[in-house]
């Protein structure tokens, strides 16, 4: 549309509307950061104005100070959050989909093991830890379950429901082609099944976080190589306030970080054809 | 038309055909119909006749309950049924993840041709429904009309002998419904296809049709078996003609006379 001159009565009608989408995506990053940065802005304000003591409520400034002072203490513990959630997520996956690709194939088998799956996912995760972690002796793998019992649950029942979701006239053209159950899996029932799937992705990957945090909470600060939830929990020990607000943070940083990256992969895979994903224009 | 005068083994051959769903309703009672190579006959009536019924049992996506069908030869599903029939569903049923070229191409995936012989079969059927410039597109953004023509291309990619169409243009407008009705009946005539053609609408099964098979609900079954052998080349001055117009006066009394307790029902 750049090409068109200005005077011409089509680009004058066009250029409003094109300045106006520009300005749309431009206020879509502006807007979200300078509300950030007032709502900061405001928090250290009234800390200095109050004179409210570190030990109760940090001010900004004095958790990006203990973020840097505590750097390598920090990160590693984050880095030990994140392996733990992200091979949570990964046996999330490869449990759900395969569970759930069995149960959309034999409904006996689905009315026979539900249960099990929905007992686990109401159960709280918090209940279940303690008992994990007297049988599981090392608490790396006690953790890792408890992780997954929490991201499992939204993969198995989307998958199963993708899975069942195939049109049924595809299905019958399918037949009427004489696909084998191979081709029918490869080339209707996963592409039918993936917008579910990637719904749950996103769901499943902040579960992980979750359930990755609460069980090292139940866990404790055994050990030494510990996670974020530790740090937290060692901090409000020792009455760390900002150290803690800084764990904190990176908390919700890995949590914004793993749904920007599902909500990507969402956007990659189904971007070029399903309804949720596609802009309209107006 | 020279084909129709053809004699020998009918292209399919359906005797005392009942279908009964596991609800008990008949959808289909006593059927028995022969179709030969090259015609193009309309199943014409109103919903819940057994003419969608009729169709899928012909193609083997639903199984007879009495009485048997012979399709070419075989039983319907059986022998190498892919290649044998097209079949064009009511909606367009395409794979929305799937560009317009894939979705043409999927036939031929499914038995196994290759990518070099398929793209010159696909881009062949593509430009026989006038889609040649649309491969890479995606269903989401066509028109019904041209999701039609996709899902035709797609059935006409096999190249089968038989063609089975199912309310196939009951959604569109009057005229795309126009230009398709004449799409399809240039491609059974250049390619020599036998047509069976599913629909409720008198006129458009007048204009196709070189036979129109009437047929009457509560239980689904066949009463009238009209020949409309004349009136070719089918086009626009054909729509005029008062040929046309006393074909859908006949075929509409016939239609009549099978809706009578109907109407009551509604």
């Amino acid at each position: 549309m750049s090409n068109l001159t200005t005077d011409t009565p089509a680009a004058a009608q066009l250029d409003p509307r094109i300045l106006r989408e520009r300005r749309e995506r431009r206020l879509q990053y502006i807007l979200p950061i300078t509300a950030i940065a007032v709502a900061l802005g405001l928090w250290e304000f009234l800390v200095w104005y109050n004179a409210v003591p570190h030990y109760l409520i940090p001010a900004p400034s004095l958790i990006a100070k203990t973020l840097v002072t505590d750097w390598s203490s920090l990160m590693q513990s984050a880095m030990f959050t994140v392996k733990l959630t992200l091979m949570a997520l990964a046996l999330a996956i490869v449990g759900g989909v395969a569970l759930g690709m069995l149960f959309a194939l034999s409904r006996p088998i689905e009315m026979s093991l539900f249960p099990f799956a929905v007992i686990l996912q109401v159960t709280p995760v918090v209940a279940i830890a303690p008992l994990i972690l007297i049988y599981v002796s090392n608490t790396f793998v006690a953790l890792l379950i408890c992780a997954w019992i929490v991201a499992f649950f939204p993969i198995l029942s989307n998958t199963a429901i993708g899975l069942r979701s195939a049109d049924h006239n595809l299905r019958d053209m399918f037949r009427l082609y004489q696909a084998t159950p191979w081709q029918r899996l490869r080339y209707l029932l996963i592409p039918s099944a993936l917008p579910y799937f990637m719904a749950a992705l996103k769901i499943a990957g902040g579960l992980a976080l979750i359930g990755a945090v609460v069980a090292e909470f139940v866990a404790g600060t055994a050990g030494q190589n510990t996670g974020l939830a530790s740090r937290i929990l060692e901090s409000s020990f020792r009455n760390e306030i900002p150290r803690m607000f800084a764990a904190l943070f990176l908390v919700s940083v890995l949590g914004v970080g793993i749904f920007l990256i599902t909500a990507w992969l969402s956007r990659a895979v189904l971007g070029h054809w399903h309804e949720s994903e596609i802009k309209r224009e107006r | 038309m020279a084909h129709t005068s053809e004699t020998g083994t009918p292209l399919i051959d359906m005797r005392g055909v009942d279908k009964q769903f596991g609800n008990g309703t008949v959808a289909v009672r006593d059927m028995s119909l022969t179709i030969q190579q090259g015609e193009f006959v309309s199943f014409l009536g109103p919903s819940g006749c057994g003419k969608s019924t009729a169709l899928k049992m012909i193609s083997g996506l639903l199984s007879v309950s009495r009485g048997t069908i012979t399709v070419n030869g075989h039983r319907p599903g059986e022998g190498n049924a892919g290649s044998d029939i097209g079949y064009v569903f009511q909606e367009a049923t395409l794979m929305p993840w799937a560009t317009v070229y894939e979705n043409v191409y999927l036939p031929l995936k499914l038995q196994g041709v290759g990518k070099v012989e398929g793209r010159v079969r696909v881009e062949e059927a593509l430009s026989m429904v006038g889609l040649a410039n649309f491969a890479r597109s995606y269903p989401r953004e066509l028109s019904g009309g041209m999701k039609m023509r996709v899902s035709i291309a797609r059935a006409m990619v096999t190249k089968p002998k038989l063609l089975l169409m199912d309310e196939p243009f009951a959604a569109l407008d009057e005229m795309s419904r126009t230009k398709l009705n004449d799409e399809v009946l240039s491609l059974w005539k250049s390619l020599g296809l036998t047509v069976i053609f599913v629909t409720h609408s008198v006129f458009e099964s007048v204009y196709l049709s070189s036979r129109v098979v009437v047929m009457a609900a509560r239980p689904g079954r066949v009463v009238h078996d009209i020949a409309l052998s004349g009136g070719y080349p089918r086009n626009a001055a054909y729509r005029m003609s008062p040929e046309y117009a006393e074909s859908c006066r006949t075929v509409s009394k016939a239609l009549e006379g099978t809706m009578d307790h109907v109407e009551l029902n509604h």
